[in-house]
């Protein structure tokens, strides 16, 4: 195998793990800190990807338009939360799987009357849509290295927030012991209203950097919805650290797999049986991971309760 | 006694008109695509049945007709709930508009059952084609392998070696590549199958890029195609490595998503926008006035979908209730927007395949010209393996 492939493979892996976080961050939080389990999560996701697409026509600037969604996703976010998911928070977790299941299908259909069923369009911006010689012979989308170098600077931002903000004490506080947090005097309705407008916004920025490669469409939000629980299982309900570390594995893993997976199971077998049994047995190695971890540590990699 | 028998009469008479009023329209069940990563092909096959239908003043072989649409969103299981309202509740007369083999694959025999001819305007399984083959089911496009077969065959006689081929991992994918290597003699670089409805290609570009073929050889049908195309460029493989495409992903839809980087990629088709004869000069222009944008091949499909029935019917003088007459009447053929069109008594057409070049004209517009003939007079592998006559 030569190693610019394995080098690009990697990347591939880094780039989506990257983009992973930014959904696990917001989905780790609200889950760690409100004990809320939102499964319009996702969808969240499908609003940022929609209104950067339709703001990128609008405007024709691609970052305007990215700039826009993102501010346009954290109002519905934070509309979302002070409207409907507010009244959840005392409800046990059926009803909360229950309630933003529907919030799920309702979206879904709202997107559908506003933007049509027919995928949207959202392409690079010019300047990105060509290859980049990172080494010599190997050439790398620079859009996905845009995705990456955006992927590191919201990480970097995230982690500054959190660690080095009086909110960001206030959030470790609520994710560490939420009641003992509200008796010392954190303001828990404005910080959990906050707290979904920043996890909307990360939504909205995976969405509108991963909307060019995929494709902008009715429930794009639902597949990756199960990942980014899966990658905050394996690193920690409540700690970003740990949605970070997980994102970086799942992608890695991920990639890697459906790569050399095939390539490997070519040799032993013909063609069709790799590719039918190598995504699939590269699927299952994402929960694979997520078994091993919990077996050895049943809280995830970095727990923020202990 | 006489009033009974008055009765009786009148019973007779109002069965009788109620007979002659279900026989006046020509009920017509269309499951397609219309919803998800599919939903471009469709649709465009869709307006272009529509499209005969209405300039045939909604009649089919001078009948009226009722068309009654349904959306399988690519999932078979939805497709199997259509169909089974289609032919118990709705009872049709004729089932057409599945783009996906694997969704026909799973609907077809519950079609046939009921002995209702099923027209494909798309999906053309090998499945169907041999020793399955089933005198209720015809095709109006191609079989599935056959644009790959004269994809291999161009690719053949430009004297590539070692080409890189990859497909989805469904029916008509397996097909395309089988069809491909059929007139493909050089060396396969690597064979590779990838998921269906995958949005991103990024491990089978890299794979790509590490084989370092002379060519590369795709078939990515509506959004796979498009993202193929799109991360190819990106990757800068475009200007490294030639990509050949069958129709399919390199029709109007897919130039219009993806734009300056088709320029310049061969593909082939069983249609073109330029045939010149009058059934496709008055399709052209008709799709163009009525839903403003350049038809692609599925509309074409579904507008001689629509030409194909109308024919039969009127054939048989619109009694549909003679099925062996109605086949008879599909094999001897119609005039489509290819020109007359023959069938094999496996359901599949005889025709020419055509090369296609995506260029961009003087006015600007990215379209398709014509670059050649590869295959004239063209049928499938496996009508040799179907009994039926």
């Amino acid at each position: 195998m030569p190693p610019s492939l394995f080098l690009e493979q990697i990347l591939n892996g880094v780039q989506f793990g990257l983009m992973l976080f930014l959904l696990a961050a917001g989905l780790t939080l609200v889950f760690g800190i409100m004990d809320m389990i939102n499964l319009a999560h996702g969808s969240l996701y499908m609003i940022g990807a929609y209104l950067t697409a339709t703001f990128v026509g609008l405007t024709g600037v691609f970052w305007l338009g990215v700039l826009l969604a993102v501010v346009g996703t954290a109002l519905i976010g934070m509309l979302l939360e002070f409207s409907i998911l507010r009244q959840l928070y005392k409800r046990d977790h059926l009803s909360q799987v229950l309630a933003t299941f529907a919030l799920i299908l309702i979206i879904n259909e709202v997107v559908r009357i506003i933007w049509g069923s027919q995928p949207l369009l959202l392409s690079a911006p010019e300047g990105l849509s060509g290859p980049i010689e990172i080494l010599p012979g190997l050439n790398y989308s620079a859009f996905r290295l845009t995705i990456i170098a955006v992927g590191l600077v919201v990480a970097v931002g995230l982690f500054l927030l959190v660690n080095n903000t009086r909110v960001g004490m206030w959030l470790r506080a609520g994710a560490s012991n939420r009641e003992m947090a509200q008796a010392m005097g954190v303001p828990i309705k404005p910080l959990f209203t906050l707290l979904f407008g920043v996890g909307a916004a990360l939504c909205a920025i995976a969405g509108a950097f991963l909307g060019p490669i995929l494709a902008v469409q009715v429930g794009m939000g639902e597949s990756i919805l199960i990942l980014a629980f899966v990658v905050i299982v394996i690193g920690g309900i409540g700690s970003i650290k740990g949605a970070l570390v997980g994102a970086l594995l799942v992608g890695i893993v991920d990639t890697a797999g459906r790569a050399f997976l095939p390539l490997l199971l070519s040799q032993v077998a013909s063609p069709e049986v790799a590719s039918n049994l190598g995504p699939a047995l590269a699927s299952i190695l994402i929960y694979l991971l997520m078994a091993v971890v919990l077996f050895f540590k049943p809280q995830g990699l970095f727990p923020a309760r202990t | 006694m006489k009033r009974i028998l008055w009765l009786m009469v009148l019973l007779g008479l109002a069965g009788f008109s109620l007979s002659m009023a279900q026989q006046r329209t020509v009920k017509i069940g269309f499951v397609s695509t219309l919803s998800g990563g599919g939903a471009a092909l469709g649709i465009d096959a869709r307006d272009g049945f529509n499209l005969a239908v209405r300039l045939l003043n909604n009649q089919l072989g001078g009948v009226p007709v009722e068309v009654i649409v349904a959306d399988d969103q690519q999932n078979p299981d939805v497709a199997r709930q259509a169909v089974d309202r289609m032919l118990k509740r709705e009872r049709v007369d004729f089932m057409t508009g599945i783009i996906f083999s694997n969704i026909l694959l799973a609907v077809g025999d519950a079609i046939f059952e009921e002995k209702v001819h099923y027209i494909s305007l798309n999906a053309g399984p090998s499945e169907y084609a041999g020793e399955r083959c089933n005198p209720y089911f015809f095709n109006v496009a191609w079989q599935n392998d056959n644009l790959h077969e004269a994809m291999g065959q161009y690719v053949n006689t430009r004297r590539f070696e070692n080409v890189f081929i990859l497909a989805p991992n469904y029916p008509a994918g397996r097909d395309a590549l089988t069809g491909f290597k059929r007139f493909y003699k050089g060396k396969i670089a690597a064979e590779v199958y990838n998921r269906l409805n995958q949005l991103d290609f990024s491990a089978e570009i890299a794979q790509i890029r590490a084989a370092r073929p002379k060519a590369v050889y795709t078939f990515q049908p509506g959004a796979m195609g498009v993202n193929f195309i799109k991360q190819y460029a990106e990757a800068g493989l475009l200007r490294e490595i030639p990509l050949f495409l069958p129709g399919f992903s390199a029709d109007a839809d897919v130039i219009r998503a993806v734009g300056r980087p088709m320029v310049g990629i061969y593909n082939s088709s069983h249609w073109a926008l330029e045939l010149n004869n009058p059934v496709n000069q008055r399709f052209v222009e008709e799709f163009r006035k009525a839903y403003n944008r350049t038809p692609t091949l599925y509309a074409s499909q579904g507008y001689d979908a629509a030409l194909m029935l109308d024919a039969a019917i009127r054939a048989v003088g619109g009694d549909v209730s003679k099925k062996d007459d109605l086949r008879k009447a599909f094999l001897a053929g119609f005039n489509s927007t290819r020109g007359p069109l023959k069938f094999n008594p496996n359901g599949y057409p005889i025709q020419n395949y055509y090369l296609r070049q995506v260029i961009q004209a003087p006015n600007g517009e990215i379209i398709n010209r014509l670059a050649g003939n590869i295959f004239t007079n063209h049928s499938d592998a496996y009508v040799s393996q179907c009994k039926l006559r």
